[in-house]
């Protein structure tokens, strides 16, 4: 456009020459997408919400699966050997050799022989105090505990202690750790279920709230499309944008659950020794859910941002293929 | 500058809203498009704009088939295009400066480098008080100034106007007329979408004028 049509349209409000006008202009790089807008603070809130939960949810199945391997193990590392009292058979005898024999095992740590006192007092919640256990034909334990990291052969143990002691039967568990790992497998299986259907939740209502706050940057799209944006262009800067929004709900979301799951491992640390504390620490463990535990949950956090953005990349192309 | 031969358009599986459209725009050429309300004025303009693609006939746009072009080839053509639209079509989060900047800020260009002359432009169209305000608080003729600032920035070849004056008063309007005078003189090719016969009768120029979908053309 020539410089003399322009000065001929001049408007009577006169602006200072370019130069200064240039410094007191104060916004020259609005983005192009609306920051601050009610519906993308509301995306921010259901993002760190879902987040929250999803990260709670994934530390419960980790704490639950961590405490169940625990169990699972302790009970594994430990077998039973009982000396039944039989006429013509002195028990005390009997148990010394059984032990004798485990001790000589290789693959076993620690053998303790429990005496009648012990035995008594763990007959005594059920047959009461002041119990004389000569009269009745009460079992010698021995109770045996597997060195760490070793796999005892069993059956030959079963076979030794047959020959060098009669009377003396090895319980090694098994029973209870088949009861055991189902519960335990149940348990995992229910908590990743439940944990597959949190995230599944947390993506459909992310996506949602992601074509919500979309709704309202229509206009925008159309109007970056007429001035000439190329596609990507306008996808890449929503793309962004609401990557951003997703790492910001997602960082309150999951921060908070970090933040809750150090309070809990602190407070049950603080709470060691107390009944409650002991009989929560028995059920949970720990309370930590280890490295691996935050690693989920900031891959959680991640996940969630990456829908948001490709949720909004997607509403882009479908809005612009709408547009033509 | 711009072919159509034998266009036809039709919405999904309605009747043709625009019937065998023969015509030519050429280069530094001025022309109303006019008719009555529902003849396809706007459909035309959409046409003429590449949002729109034909269901039959040619329409070739800067020496293109625009049937053949790529959705970035389109974006790239539609930069030598500049559209007024009848409802403004600001973004109200961003200042008058920088709607007006728009195009060329998704050209790429760098703000240091059209700062001046989109200043010189608002200030053109009597807006340089206003650069900052954001659209929300202006009048509807500052807007449609603002939004004919943002159609030219980028020195189109082709301007397309929808009822630019369809929301200001007749003083205005024949400002905003002179202002299209204008920048046909200095070589833009200029197509205005009106109803309002009074202005038509202020310039002489080319009619195109739309009935029933069929086009006529009076020199």
């Amino acid at each position: 456009m020539a410089e003399s049509d322009r000065d001929e349209m001049q408007a009577p409000a006169r602006m200072p020459p370019p130069r200064m006008a240039g410094s007191l202009l104060p916004r020259f790089d609005t983005p192009l997408v609306p920051r601050n807008s009610i519906s993308g603070r509301a995306l921010v809130a259901v993002v760190a919400i879902m987040t929250f939960l999803a990260s709670l949810t994934t530390g419960a199945v980790i704490l639950v699966s961590g405490a169940a391997n625990e169990w699972q193990s302790d009970v594994a590392r430990e077998i039973t050997i009982q000396v039944i009292p039989a006429p013509n058979r002195n028990p005390e005898a009997t148990a010394d050799k059984a032990a004798a024999v485990a001790r000589a095992f290789p693959g076993i740590g620690e053998v303790r022989v429990y005496s009648k006192e012990e035995s008594a007092k763990l007959l005594e919640p059920w047959l009461g105090s002041g119990l004389t256990l000569d009269t009745l034909p009460v079992p010698r334990l021995i109770v045996v505990r597997i060195a760490s990291g070793a796999v005892p052969d069993m059956a030959q143990l079963r076979k030794q202690l047959a020959e060098q002691a009669p009377g003396a039967t090895l319980d090694d568990h098994r029973g209870w750790i088949e009861r055991m790992r189902a519960m335990t497998a149940t348990a995992v299986a229910a908590g990743v279920g439940i944990l597959i259907l949190m995230l599944a939740a947390t993506v459909l209502s992310v996506t949602f709230a992601t074509r919500g706050a979309m709704a309202t940057n229509k206009i925008v799209i159309e109007v970056l499309h007429f001035v000439g944006a190329k596609n990507g262009f306008i996808a890449g800067h929503f793309q962004r944008h609401f990557l951003m929004l997703g790492l910001q709900g997602g960082a309150i979301g999951g921060g908070s659950a970090i933040l809750l799951f150090l309070l809990a491992g602190g407070l049950s640390r603080w709470f060691a020794g107390s009944a409650g504390g002991d009989q929560t620490s028995a059920m949970f463990g720990s309370f930590s859910i280890g490295i691996s535990g935050y690693i989920a949950v900031l891959g959680q956090v991640v996940l969630i941002a990456v829908v948001t953005a490709l949720t909004s990349r997607q509403t882009v192309n479908r809005t612009l293929e709408m547009i033509d | 500058m711009v072919r159509f031969e034998n266009v036809g358009l039709r919405y999904g599986i309605g009747p043709e809203v625009l019937r065998d459209l023969t015509f030519r725009i050429e280069p530094h050429s001025f022309q109303f498009l006019t008719g009555p309300s529902g003849a396809g004025k706007t459909s035309l303009l959409r046409l003429l704009f590449l949002s729109l693609k034909p269901t039959r006939g040619l329409i070739t746009q800067f020496g293109h088939d625009v049937a053949t072009l790529s959705r970035d080839a389109v974006a790239t053509l539609r930069r030598r295009i500049g559209i007024v639209f009848q409802d403004f079509r600001l973004l109200d989060h961003m200042s008058l400066y920088e709607n007006v900047a728009l195009p060329l800020r998704v050209m790429g260009r760098p703000e240091e480098s059209y700062r001046d002359e989109v200043i010189e432009l608002l200030k053109w169209v009597d807006l340089g008080e206003r650069m900052w305000a954001l659209p929300p608080v202006l009048s509807g003729g500052e807007k449609q100034r603002a939004a004919i600032a943002r159609a030219v920035i980028a020195r189109p070849q082709l301007l397309l106007a929808d009822e630019p004056t369809g929301n200001v008063d007749p003083t205005l309007a024949q400002r905003l007329l002179r202002l299209f005078i204008e920048l046909n003189k200095s070589g833009t090719s200029v197509v205005i979408a009106t109803h309002d016969i009074a202005l038509m009768d202020q310039y002489d120029a080319r009619r195109l004028v739309l009935h029933d979908g069929r086009l006529h053309i009076y020199d």
